[in-house]
């Protein structure tokens, strides 16, 4: 046969190689920052660019797309090319594939930075972003399958089949997941809502993880660790079995998501049976890559690069076990919402998806560069220095998740929540918190070794751009000659790619005309009493999208019993249908808020606390980690945008009146003009346009709707006397207590923040200073004005332990002299 | 929650393509010898020395474009 003589396209390696190395490292210096701003809040800096809520998706982008995915490329760019021996079918696709996804990151980092966001976990970016991302994927996938059309080895490796099943995969998830209505360049809404785009999120999120961070990777571990052991794949035949029945099974294990949460049980059952059945396939890859190194691991214990991919295999034995194991509901109950989740990605991400890529630099680098790795010494320090990190970052956050389950759930004796200040078990966690940033220190010095190392192995070897091979020809069918062949078979041949052209544009197609007719119409509000958002709560609500509060906070109360007697009446599907995107978050850092507007439920807090606590969370909550949001005060609502919210909300089903988009500014005014009236009285002087008000009106609106009026003043009954103890220990007692729950409000020294926090210490009651009036007051609260009903969570004699507190030690006055 | 319509249709749309790969690469014989492919990944061929200029190289290329078409 001819022996063709033809080069392999090294620069597109090198190129995607720098790009891992350089956004890898920046992914995780932001990590690190937003580390630091858990444990020490002024990390924020009190500037909006770079608050917590803004910078984690910077973060998990970064990683997932910019590290993960540059390394993606630049191992199957070198692979592919190596296993079909020949050059990539296209260098414009790939100058394009590189250059339009480093655009991409460019893109999402400011614009995530601005606050432009979907606020979608994993699928943050707006939709002239998405629109991008889908032209350079299909880019990807078309220089991919054009490399395979123009093959000179008849069979494809396993680790192309994982590259393919990459990119259909993600085609579908990114197309069907970004279905959005935009109302400016940079703002859009989900054309889903509530409980249906909860499911459409997850259902991309958990793939995402599935044809993103696996697959790819799995494809990565077929190809390099063979190849920098040299020995064979230790079964072929499982590599094949095990690839086919894990594509075949990820798609279907989205709902794990969301148990407990408002989304019918089938579903949630679908989703963790599916989660079970994926342990054998995952295992399959993992035992396939460990036994390949059997008789060879005294090569592991002189090689960095195998050491790394040794690690990654490690961590994802043990994710895919971690992940089914959480899908349980019975174990999902008590580890969502807490760290346990970040301590798991964080396994599967440093671990698995890091240890494969660092292995695979190691030993592609000094490949490609026909030289030595520039220091075998300083890659193995990476690799302890990487690993230690790891287990430094992820044990405290197992921690932090064993001590969030167990104070969240904990009842006293009597019935009740014993740490019903949300903050009390926070506070628990920081030297967890605090412990971790010690981990991402440690695996930031790993990669800073790596640059370096990989640098001067650059810098000491040679590769030039166009590396010249030889390869005998694959007998190839040219165009279409009827002479020799039918027309079937030709379009048989053309078939691959006719069907993949086919498909895009049936599925953009197809789901332009469907989504909006089917799925829209199904959001029929079944909850009479939930209403759509006003103007001003709407403004308010993507103020909150835009803050990304969703990392910290979650809006969805399970049915459990420490939820609803934490935050309130549990969540219904029905409550959702005119959230578009939906909130529900997945992750509770601070308190769920599903019921921050429910007057007469534990979470309600008045329009002052709101104000004091955007300004300055320390002040009201010594331990706080919330950063400060004092530019909500000082910015003004963009009033002039409102009238296209409301037209692109009535397009997506939302009940407005016709013409309503004309009167919603006045009705924004309005309500506006409310809110900063309430504050004045309460001495905050604010003009009625600042974005405050609005999101202050979008936190009283969460589980307004279906939450009982709040109970009429019963101050005139006659209240039953009350004897306070006035032994030490029950002041004490009641100190304790006063310093968990009142101080955020009235102080530590119960100066409070008058008007709107009453001082405790002045001769002045509003409600009676009588030690009955006073215990009424803390056991009933004053909904009203921001006081809950303290009789629901604590009981009788710790009240009046209380209110022995504040009437004999913080109070200064005589009892006469009390009004 | 008509929206598990969609989501099942778009998974059952994935794992038809799957299917049709799976279909394809079993009829094309793919998976017929599942011994040397892991053996034959192994072996890099040398790198060819390059007696030739920068001309024989572009040469070179454009029939690797020509044949791409």
């Amino acid at each position: 046969m001819e022996l063709q003589k033809f080069y392999y396209d090294n620069k597109i390696v090198k190129q995607f190689i720098w790009a891992t190395l350089i956004w890898g490292m920046v992914a995780v210096i932001v990590g690190l920052w937003i580390a630091l701003e858990l444990a020490f809040p002024g990390v924020n800096l009190g500037l909006d660019l770079v608050t917590f809520g803004r910078l984690r998706p910077v973060h998990t982008n970064a990683i997932i797309f910019a590290f993960v995915g540059n390394g993606i490329f630049a191992g199957v760019y070198y692979s592919m090319q190596k296993l079909l021996k020949t050059r990539m079918y296209n260098d414009m696709l790939s100058a394009i594939n590189f250059w339009g996804w480093q655009l991409i990151i460019l893109l999402a980092a400011i614009t995530l930075v601005l606050g432009f966001t979907t606020s979608k976990e994993y699928a943050e970016l707006e939709w002239p972003i998405d629109i991008l991302i889908a032209i350079v994927w299909v880019t990807f996938g078309w220089n991919m399958i054009g490399t395979i059309m123009v093959r000179r080895v008849k069979h494809i490796y396993a680790a192309i089949w994982w590259y393919l099943a990459t990119f259909i995969g993600i085609a579908i998830l990114h197309i069907v997941n970004s279905f959005e209505l935009p109302v400016s360049l940079f703002k859009s809404y989900s054309v889903y809502a509530g409980a249906q785009d909860a499911v459409v999120q997850w259902w991309y999120g958990h793939n995402a993880v599935a044809f993103f961070l696996t697959t790819p990777i799995l494809g990565l571990m077929y190809y390099y660790l063979p190849k920098a052991v040299n020995r064979p794949i230790y079964s072929y035949k499982l590599s094949i079995i095990h690839f086919w029945s894990l594509i075949f099974l990820y798609m279907w294990a989205g709902p794990h998501h969301l148990l407990y949460q408002a989304l019918p049980g089938w579903a949630q059952a679908l989703g963790t049976t599916f989660s079970i059945m994926l342990i054998a396939p995952s295992w399959g890859g993992m035992i396939n890559g460990f036994l390949t190194l059997r008789g060879a691991w005294d090569r592991v214990r002189d090689s960095a690069a195998l050491k790394f991919f040794v690690v990654g295999l490690t961590a994802y034995g043990m994710a895919t076990f971690e992940g089914p194991m959480m899908s349980l509901k019975n174990v999902n109950a008590i580890t969502h919402f807490t760290d346990w989740t970040i301590a798991h990605v964080h396994i599967a991400g440093m671990g698995w998806n890091g240890g494969i890529i660092f292995g695979m630099l190691y030993w592609m680098v000094p490949v490609i560069f026909r030289t030595k790795l520039w220091s075998e010494k300083l890659a193995n320090a990476h690799f302890w220095i990487s690993t230690l990190g790891i287990l430094i970052y992820a044990i405290p956050l197992y921690w932090a998740a064993v001590t969030q389950w167990l104070m969240w759930r904990e009842y006293t004796p009597e019935g009740f929540l014993a740490y019903p200040n949300f903050m009390e078990i926070l506070t628990h966690i920081i030297p967890m918190y605090v412990a971790r940033i010690v981990g991402g220190t440690l695996f930031l010095t790993g990669f800073v070794l790596l640059i370096i190392n990989l640098a001067k192995t650059m810098q000491a070897g040679k590769c030039p751009n166009e590396e010249a091979a030889e390869a005998p020809a694959l007998p190839r069918l040219g165009p279409l000659d009827l002479e020799k062949e039918t027309v079937h078979r030709w379009l048989e041949r053309k078939g691959i790619q006719f069907s993949i052209v086919a498909f895009i544009v049936l599925a953009i197609g197809g789901a332009v005309e469907i989504i909006p007719m089917v799925f829209i119409k199904s959001n029929i509000p079944t909850i009479e009493a939930v209403t759509p958002y006003t103007p001003l709560e709407l403004e308010g609500r993507d103020i909150y999208i835009r803050e990304g509060c969703y990392t910290c906070h979650s809006q969805v109360v399970r049915p459990f019993r420490w939820e609803t007697d934490r935050y309130g009446e549990y969540s219904k599907i029905g409550e959702f249908v005119y959230d578009h995107p939906y909130q529900w978050g997945s992750r509770r850092t601070g308190p769920d808020l599903a019921r921050a507007g429910n007057m007469s439920g534990p979470m309600y807090k008045n329009a002052a606390w709101h104000f004091n606590h955007f300004m300055d969370p320390q002040k009201m909550n010594e331990n706080s980690i919330m950063p400060r949001y004092p530019w909500l005060g000082a910015n003004t609502i963009k009033a002039k945008t409102i009238p296209s919210k409301i037209r692109v909300m009535q397009k997506l089903g939302v009940p407005y009146p016709e013409g309503y988009d004309q009167q919603a500014v006045d009705d924004l005014r309005e309500q506006a003009e409310i809110i900063a009236a309430d504050l004045k009285a309460s001495g905050i002087d604010i003009p009625a346009d600042r974005e405050m008000i609005a999101v202050i009106a979008y936190l009283h609106k969460l589980g307004r709707d279906i939450s009982q009026p709040a109970a009429a003043d019963s101050a005139e009954k006659e209240l039953p006397p009350v004897v306070l103890p006035v032994a030490q220990a029950d002041l004490d007692a009641g100190k304790e207590n006063y310093m968990k729950i009142c101080a955020v409000c009235h102080g530590p020294e119960g100066k409070g923040i008058p008007p709107a926090f009453p001082d405790l210490t002045d001769r002045e009651w509003i409600h009676g200073g009588s030690p009955e009036a006073v215990a009424h007051s803390i056991r009933e609260g004053s909904p009203a004005k921001g006081m809950i009903a303290y009789k629901s969570q604590l009981p009788e004699a710790q009240i009046l332990q209380l209110a022995a507190y504040i009437l004999q030690t913080l109070n200064t006055a005589s009892d006469e002299d009390r009004q | 929650m008509n929206i598990f319509y969609l989501l099942i249709g778009a998974s059952l749309l994935a794992a038809l393509i799957f299917l049709a790969a799976f279909i394809w690469a079993v009829r094309t014989g793919q998976f017929d010898d599942n011994e040397t492919p892991p053996y034959r990944m192994l072996f890099d061929d040398e790198p060819v020395e390059e007696e030739n200029g920068n001309k024989e190289t572009e040469r070179l290329r454009d029939e690797e474009t020509e044949r791409h078409k």
